[in-house]
Parts: C-alpha cells; sequence; structure tokens
C-alpha cells in the first residue's frame, strides 16, 4: 500500500495494521528516514559547507508519485515473497527530526523483508518525484541528487 | 497540436511557472525536440534547461527518454533528478 500525505505517521500503529491478524507473517522489516539537521548534499549551483539546515519543504508531482511507488511496490512484491508492503512519503514543509518516510515490508522470512525494504528505499530515492528544498543560514536551495543513492539503486538492478 | 507542460522543483522557479498549456508546431514530435523548442521560446525555460544532463522528462507521468514522440493533450512533466526519500 502507498500513502503520499502531509500528516506524521505512527510507525507502530502503522505496523500493528499491518501485520493485525496474518500470522504467516515471520518478520516485519520497517525504515524510518528522518529530516537531518546538516545539509551535505551539494547544493544547486554554488557550493556551501554544511550550513545546519533549519528545515526543508518537500514537493512532489501529486498523480506520478503515487504511480511511481504503486510500481516500485509491484516490483518488489514480484521479486520477493511479501506478504504485505507499505510506503508512507511526506510532503510539504518538515523540520529536523521530522519523519519523512517510512517503508515497512512482512513476510514469512526475514531475508526477504530485509532485502525488500532495502530496494524500495533505495529505488525509491532515485525513482520518485519528490525535491527536497532545504532552509540554511545562506538561504534556500535545492538538495542536489547524489551519485551515491544513484549506486545504491543500481545495485538491485541485476534481479 | 496543444500539449501541457509542467515544471517542478528549480526547473519550475527557473522557469518562472508551474505549467502552460503550449501549442509547438508539426515537427515538434518528439519530448527532445519540444524541449529545444521550449527553451527557444525563452523567457525563463532557457534557464531551466541550462544544464541538458539535469534534466530529466516524464509523459502522461511517466518517465521517458527524449526520444520518446509527443502527441496531442499529452502531459509533458520536465524536473531535475529526484531526490525524496
Amino acid at each position: 500500500m502507498i500513502r503520499v500525505q502531509r500528516e506524521d505517521f505512527d510507525v507502530g500503529a502503522e505496523i500493528a495494521r499491518l501485520s493485525a491478524g496474518k500470522t504467516a507473517i515471520g518478520g516485519v522489516c520497517a525504515f524510518v528516514g528522518l529530516v537531518r539537521d546538516m545539509a551535505d548534499g551539494a547544493p544547486v549551483g554554488e557550493q556551501k559547507n554544511n550550513a545546519p539546515v533549519g528545515a526543508m519543504t518537500l514537493e512532489h508531482y501529486p498523480g506520478m508519485t503515487e504511480k511511481e511507488l504503486a510500481r516500485i511496490e509491484a516490483e518488489a512484491r514480484r521479486r520477493w515473497p511479501l506478504d504485505d508492503v507499505l510506503v508512507v512519503h511526506r510532503y510539504g514543509r518538515l523540520e529536523p527530526g521530522d519523519r519523512i518516510v517510512l517503508v515497512v515490508t512482512a513476510s514469512a522470512h526475514r531475508e526477504a523483508a530485509f532485502d525488500a525494504c532495502h530496494f524500495l528505499i533505495d529505488w525509491l530515492k532515485t525513482q520518485a518525484p519528490f525535491w527536497k528544498q532545504e532552509e540554511t543560514r545562506d538561504g534556500r536551495q535545492w538538495v542536489a541528487a547524489r551519485a551515491s543513492d544513484d549506486e545504491a539503486a543500481a545495485r538491485w538492478k541485476k534481479a | 497540436m496543444t500539449v501541457r507542460i509542467l515544471y517542478f522543483a528549480y526547473f519550475r522557479e527557473r522557469a518562472g511557472r508551474s505549467s502552460e498549456t503550449v501549442a509547438p508546431p508539426p515537427d515538434v514530435a518528439t519530448v527532445g525536440a519540444l524541449l529545444d523548442w521550449l527553451t527557444a521560446q525563452g523567457e525563463g525555460r532557457e534557464k531551466a534547461f541550462a544544464e541538458p544532463a539535469l534534466v530529466r522528462v516524464a509523459v502522461n507521468q511517466e518517465y521517458v527518454k527524449l526520444d520518446h514522440p509527443v502527441r496531442p493533450g499529452d502531459e509533458v512533466a520536465f524536473f531535475p533528478p529526484v531526490t525524496g526519500g
């Protein structure tokens, strides 16, 4: 299941809801992405040194975002025997420490849950149409994409 | 032919618009040709597309390459590499 929302989410409640009554599930793996207080992405335009981030705003492409996330979920389900998948991604203005994204996978065995969760967050970061703009001491900066994210996603290309 | 153009993130800021409906000439048959035509229209659009390596395109909400055809009524979105998650 895919959700794109402005509101925060409750990790425990989401996991409880996802696994309730499904006794075939042997393991649940969850990844929670948070807003960090340091900018380490190369800013668009000129490079600036790790100016602290006050907050960030996440823009997205309504419609395509949901389609891409659903496509990524379908790909994870094709590759691993999953009992359930949940991806919640927030948009709007977020402050350091706020939750941005939740990926939960449930499977009979832990390997599938771990691998699918890792795959989902890696692919989501390079495919889902979200853009972060950080507020720093030097003003607002769009976060530049990182080569390391592309490399992380490329690891899953083989399957 | 009219197509709906969407701009996101700093492409939107540089182009000075989030969307527009345009009517390119008939020889604009691919996403790449549309990109060139929009760039030639100027008024900020050329700034959005100043770094060709950073231009990502979706037609009707699916990623495509520059040789993808453009058809009447298409929704064509231009945006920089994504940074979610």
